[in-house]
């Protein structure tokens, strides 16, 4: 009986260490999956050229350097005569900060909607899991140009926002999924017997504990997201128009693929190869993930 | 994209009336999707008028600097548009209107949006549906090569082919073939896709070729993954080994047993990816200008054409809601399990 009747006097923190710890040992599991630490090696490197080359590049971004597709210089120069390598130095960073920012405003809305579900239950986890249902039929590139139809000139903010608005549903079904196995366990049952606030038990028992399903959903979106912006690039539908992108490089270029193609195949090139890993990354933690259960 | 990690489970779905006869319970199982598929495209209808009327303002977008300076054009296109009419009433009339089959007045060129989409539409659907029929089989295919060395490195080469092509954007896809098929290292099928006034696409069937093998490539490697790991369940499974054991060839343990089981999860996937081609269509319209839906949006969406996208998008959710509706009932059909769950 005193054994139970001390069980309380623990407090919190002893309700939250029973549950299993959320990354024992996370790294020493992640280092001997090759596709996680290939995926992860090369999504950095790729992240280091976009921040780090700007500073190195031969020519400024708007700066002409020769006639329009010519093939002077590393990768020749585009449909206005600037260096394809200076613009493909410079082209990366505002992408990749607009996906990152989107994929973490997707996974945040996406997580507290499938977490509220799935803790909510019954009648407010149908009602809300329905109406996510409603806005999946919608293809996310599908969202976000019926939102551009009535914008004079997107910024950088309505990309970000688009693109973590049409990950979040998608985002919240997958959370829903992992959460629904935690709520019903003893640790979460234990922690509100302590008379916890939800809002508290959602934070420090259940989450803790999806973190590694969470981040192979991340990884995917983050695919995703580049995927999206660099596609609205490619539309023509990015924030500055002057401006290096990858995805717009490609449409600036694109009827010149015949005489300069490296204007065209060099920032397909990285977005391919930025996917690809992001996307080994991605899968390398689901498998962990797997495992981990 | 879409995610494959979440199939739904079609058992899961249905509330199992009981003391019924087996025609009625389907009529009311089938009677609850329907309404469930018009439920949605109505909120999807709310979704699509809100976003496109209501959050930026049209008229201000399509003149752009002209709008201090022209107040005449203003007055006109705000006619055009009932921008003085509440904004439920507006939507209620345009609902009123897309149901009768009267979309609305193209703002780019006058025309009534009905005859401008019907022959797009009729594109796309020939293209989705031929890059459906290429890719099926060739998934399928792919999935049991794979699944046949499973564990050895052949299997280990393909699903790592397949990953790294399932993370490849479409357009990134398509420049590569275009850069490989028709301008930098072969020069053998169009980069675009050139139809005269009135034309077809097909009629020149070349043409099609990239944009076909583009959506193929884009969508393949997801069902075959589904299919792969579903054979894998099944080929390591007790009643297979007892087949195998039985003396039955591996083929026909491979075709009767495994590829079988296989169909409900690959009917499955391939609807998410179906669906997924209805916004996929999009990018791959626009890379190779194939006159479909997806080209007709992105010009909409430049032009601010307000009732162009907002019958175009409507087109492409009902699409999606009517693919996974078939998928939902091809998948009770084809499990017993679930179809006595129905009927009984």
């Amino acid at each position: 009986m005193s054994a139970v009747e001390e069980t309380p006097g623990s407090t919190p923190a002893g309700a939250a260490q029973r549950g299993p710890a959320p990354s024992p040992g996370f790294w020493t599991r992640a280092r001997r999956q090759p596709r996680f630490v290939f995926g992860l090696v090369v999504t950095v490197l790729v992240v280091v050229f976009a921040v780090v080359a700007p500073f190195f590049a031969p020519f400024g971004e708007n700066e002409t350097a020769g006639a329009p597709f010519s093939p002077d210089g590393v990768f020749g120069t585009d449909y206005l005569g600037q260096d394809v390598l200076s613009r493909l130095m410079y082209g990366g960073e505002a992408i990749l900060l607009i996906s990152v920012l989107g994929t973490l405003l997707g996974m945040v809305l996406g997580v507290l909607i499938g977490v509220v579900a799935a803790y909510g239950g019954g009648w407010w986890d149908e009602v809300i899991m329905r109406l996510n249902d409603v806005t999946l039929a919608f293809p996310q590139i599908l969202l976000a140009l019926v939102v551009l139809t009535a914008v004079e000139q997107p910024t950088a903010w309505i990309i970000v926002l688009l693109v973590g608005v049409s990950h979040a549903p998608r985002v919240a079904r997958v959370s829903r999924g992992v959460a629904l196995g935690i709520v019903s366990r003893d640790f979460v049952v234990a922690a509100e017997a302590l008379g916890e606030r939800r809002s508290r038990v959602i934070l420090a028992e259940v989450l803790p504990n999806m973190s590694t399903p969470l981040l192979a959903e991340a990884g995917l979106r983050l695919t995703y997201s580049i995927g999206l912006v660099a596609a609205l690039g490619f539309l023509g539908f990015s924030a500055d128009p002057g401006s290096a992108n990858w995805g717009q490089m490609i449409q600036e270029n694109r009827l010149a693929l015949s005489t300069q193609p490296w204007a065209v195949l060099a920032p397909v090139a990285v977005i391919a190869v930025f996917t690809i890993a992001t996307n080994l990354m991605a899968d390398g933690l689901a498998q962990l993930a797997q495992r981990g259960e | 994209m879409t995610q494959v990690a979440t199939l739904p489970d079609p058992v899961e779905e249905v509330a199992a009336p009981r003391g019924r006869s087996g025609a009625g319970a389907w009529a009311l199982w089938l009677a609850r999707r329907l309404g469930l598929a018009v439920l949605t495209l109505w909120l999807v209808s709310i979704l699509v008028y809100v976003a496109t009327a209501a959050l930026g303002d049209p008229v201000r977008a399509i003149l752009g600097r002209d709008y201090a300076s022209n107040p005449g054009r203003v007055a006109q296109l705000e006619a055009q548009l009932n921008s003085d009419q509440p904004l439920v009433q507006r939507y209620f009339s345009w609902l009123g209107g897309l149901l009768t089959g009267d979309p609305g007045t193209s703002l780019a060129n006058q025309q009534p949006v009905g005859e401008l989409i019907s022959a797009n539409v009729v594109n796309t659907l020939v293209l989705v549906l031929l890059s459906a029929v290429v890719m099926i089989p060739v998934a399928f295919l792919v999935a049991m090569v794979s699944s046949h060395f499973r564990r050895r490195r052949p299997d280990a080469v393909i699903q790592t082919v397949l990953l790294a092509l399932a993370g490849l954007p479409e357009f990134v896809i398509g420049v590569l073939l275009v850069a490989l098929l028709s301008t930098t290292v072969f020069q053998v099928l169009p980069a675009v896709t050139l139809t005269g006034f009135g034309g077809r696409p097909w009629d020149s069937p070349e043409s099609m070729v990239l944009p076909v093998l583009t959506l193929v490539l884009a969508v393949a490697p997801y069902v075959s993954r589904i299919v792969r790991s579903t054979l894998l369940d099944v080929l390591d499974s007790d009643y297979v080994e007892l087949a195998r054991l039985k003396g039955i060839p591996e083929p026909v343990v491979m075709r009767k047993h495994a590829l079988l089981n296989a169909i409900v999860p690959g009917v499955q996937v391939i609807a998410l990816q179906l669906a997924w081609l209805a916004g996929g269509v999009v990018v791959v319209e626009t890379l190779f200008s194939y006159p479909g839906v997806g080209l007709q949006l992105v010009d909409s969406v430049r032009n601010h054409d307000v009732p162009m996208v907002q019958a175009l998008s409507m087109i492409i959710a009902a699409v999606y809601v009517v693919v996974n509706l078939v998928a939902d009932v091809l998948s009770i059909l084809l499990t017993p399990r679930a179809r006595t769950a129905i009927s009984s």
